[in-house]
């Protein structure tokens, strides 16, 4: 455990931020105020903050459907995020988007994405435009499973490598995609996949924070060494179904259980951080505390959020309409 | 002016336009060729049709990009670059190849802007080639641009000669919205005259190439000096046309179109595409809706069957709607008098 007290508190707030999010709309979603697919990141957080707690201001991030952990590890404001969630005026994306296409280009936040490997190739072309930069800066992808099968994958990451780009690929694999196993989807395996590219691949335990944030340390520094594209390849679970409604029929019936009680990213991370003495267990409540109230607030002010006018339905299909 | 083909206007309009911003860049297959051959020659294509010539040689291998062959990842890296404040200008080598990249064009970049409340700026051009007459058959041969006409978001261009190439590509690259940019592979290397100097061709205006009092005539890319040959003989026997080239399809310039029929009453409609769901169906709906009150006779649409391109030289003739075709279905339109008017 390398990192300062400030880095594992901004972490562990960051971890909790997105567990209490999804939590939060997990229980508010079969209320019926919110409209539309909801997807949860519940149980993966460690490798979204792992991930974006290496990255600089003018480095980018593209997500999947799955995105809300993305998002709030890199930044996004999660009142802003809420009121998009509800489709409200005030939204982040002024409520056009949704849970589904929640971006923020202000902090290099290109997008979760409703097309499923539909954001690699995007990926691909932010890291053409760091390397013109030549600042140092790369870009970086989250790849389920599920996505890892799609040919634009694949696509994404020769071109990748035959530009020899500063290109991060994130294999998060969460064992289901969509309602089928990983194990049976998938040929081979991710690892032996992507290093037939010619990319390296760091692996890690996607419950543990630190296994992830070594991994991209690692990954990334890679890539912005203008040494070409690399990979990390996480391992975790979702506690939630595919969408919010999914039934999970394919899943054993203490699957998830099992996975809060032993090896869950939050809890795992207490111990350790209590364990070595850098906070105690009150010091972290406080934190908890927090979130739960930034969380509880968000939540109130996105139900009675101002709803988008008709005059704005036209607006931003262009430049000029 | 100088006379040139259209691969050299539009060639020069990228010269131009790679000199004047740095943030212009270009990729795609073979745009300059010969990365890993073994004639050590790094432009050994400047293009498949030559648009993209001397392009690496003046500005790098950094900013003219050989791409695998992947059209998906091609567009990606035009979305993605956009979206971090580049100018791509890609291209796909024929049109027909939407088909495998159609994710990254209309659920992608077409969408980013609004999707995101308005912070994107997706400033790609997705240039490709299109249309019948080389014999290519059914998968090189096609002019999808309605299916993207469709599309909320993009921008589609389909110019008819070297000058309008020029000003439009030059519009096109400086455009913060995804233009996608049609060039009729028939037209390459016909010549026009082009202006010297700077100037830019805006979207949505369009050219009527041809004055006359009898009918109005609407034609794109190909069908427009086709339309011109059709409209040009009957001038000869003093039946007189407006010929309008939209220019773009999205935005079209439905006001000069409106305009045109409220003088002449009748219209004709000429689109090398197939009939269904087409730049000329979609025409011949704002005559029937917008210009009703001034249709003296049934719209006549000249187009492609409703058939997949065909190879032989005989059926492929006959698939393109040819003068012959154009002259017919304007006399058609002449010798009909809706009862009453």
């Amino acid at each position: 455990m390398q990192q300062s007290p400030d880095q594992i508190r901004q972490a562990y707030r960051q971890m909790r931020l997105i567990r209490e999010f999804e939590e939060r709309l997990h229980v508010e979603n079969p209320k019926g105020e919110i409209a539309g697919f909801t997807h949860l990141y519940s149980g993966q957080e460690a490798i979204a903050v792992g991930v974006c707690e290496n990255l600089r201001d003018n480095d980018y991030i593209i997500s999947t459907h799955r995105g809300h952990g993305h998002c709030l590890a890199r930044g996004c404001d999660p009142k802003g995020m809420m009121h998009e969630i509800y489709g409200r005026a005030d939204g982040l994306c002024k409520g056009r988007g949704g849970s589904m296409h929640i971006a923020d280009l202000d902090k290099g936040m290109l997008g979760a994405n409703g097309i499923v490997g539909g954001g690699q190739p995007i990926a691909v072309g932010a890291a053409v435009a760091c390397k013109a930069r030549g600042d140092g800066s790369v870009s970086v992808s989250f790849t389920g499973d599920g996505a890892s099968n799609q040919g634009t994958v694949f696509e994404a990451m020769n071109m990748a490598v035959v530009l020899k780009l500063p290109k991060v690929f994130v294999l998060e694999n969460n064992g289901y995609s969509e309602h089928t196993g990983a194990s049976y989807g998938i040929g081979g395996d991710l690892k032996t996949r992507t290093e037939g590219f010619g990319i390296p691949v760091w692996e890690a335990d996607g419950f543990d924070y630190f296994s992830v944030y070594e991994a991209a340390e690692k990954a990334i520094e890679h890539a912005r060494a203008s040494n070409g594209p690399s990979a990390i390849l996480a391992t975790a679970t979702r506690y939630f179904g595919h969408f919010e409604g999914d039934p999970q029929n394919y899943r054993a019936k203490d699957e998830v259980k099992n996975f809060r009680e032993t090896v869950d990213a939050l809890k795992q991370m207490r111990e350790k951080v209590t364990g070595a003495g850098i906070f105690t267990a009150e010091e972290l409540d406080a934190i908890d505390d927090e979130v739960l109230a930034l969380i509880d607030a968000s939540v109130e002010s996105a139900r009675t959020g101002p709803t988008p006018g008709a005059d704005t339905m036209m607006s931003d299909v262009y430049i000029d309409y | 002016m100088a006379v040139l083909t259209m691969r050299d206007a539009l060639n020069q309009a990228l010269h131009e336009e790679m000199e004047r911003d740095p943030s212009v860049i270009v990729m795609g297959e073979d745009v300059a060729g010969g990365s890993g051959g073994t004639s050590g020659n790094i432009e050994a294509a400047g293009g498949i049709f030559g648009v993209t010539k001397g392009l690496k040689t003046k500005y790098g291998a950094d900013r003219v990009i050989d791409t695998p062959i992947s059209e998906s990842a091609i567009i990606g890296l035009a979305n993605g670059s956009a979206l971090a404040g580049m100018r791509p200008v890609a291209e796909l080598m024929f049109a027909d190849f939407v088909g495998v990249s159609m994710d990254q064009i209309f659920n992608q970049m077409a969408k980013f802007r609004y999707m995101f409340g308005g912070k994107a700026k997706t400033p790609v051009v997705l240039r490709m080639s299109m249309g019948a007459g080389m014999n290519a058959a059914a998968q090189h041969s096609q002019t999808i641009y309605p299916m993207l006409t469709m599309v909320p978001g993009l921008k589609v261009v389909i110019p008819s000669n070297p000058a309008d190439a020029k000003g439009l590509m030059k519009q096109a690259i400086r455009d913060d919205d995804p233009v996608m940019f049609f060039e009729h592979k028939a037209l390459y290397s016909k010549k026009g005259e082009v202006p010297e100097g700077e100037y830019l061709t805006l979207f949505g205006e369009a050219d009527l190439v041809r004055e006359g009092k009898d009918c109005t005539v609407v034609a794109l890319a190909r069908m427009v000096p086709f339309a011109m040959k059709a409209v040009d003989k009957l001038a000869e026997e003093g039946i007189t046309c407006d010929l309008i080239d939209p220019r773009t399809t999205s935005p079209l310039d439905e006001d000069t179109i409106l305009e045109s029929l409220s003088m002449t009453g009748r219209l004709v409609v000429v689109d090398e595409s197939n009939p269904m769901c087409s730049i000329a169906s979609e025409i011949a709906s704002i005559a029937a809706s917008k210009g009703f009150g001034s249709l003296r006779a049934p719209v006549e649409k000249v187009t492609a069957p409703h058939t997949p391109v065909p190879f032989a030289r005989e059926l492929e003739r006959l698939y393109v709607p040819s003068p012959n075709d154009i002259e017919a279905a304007i006399r058609r339109t002449l010798a009909n008098q809706v009862e009453g008017v």
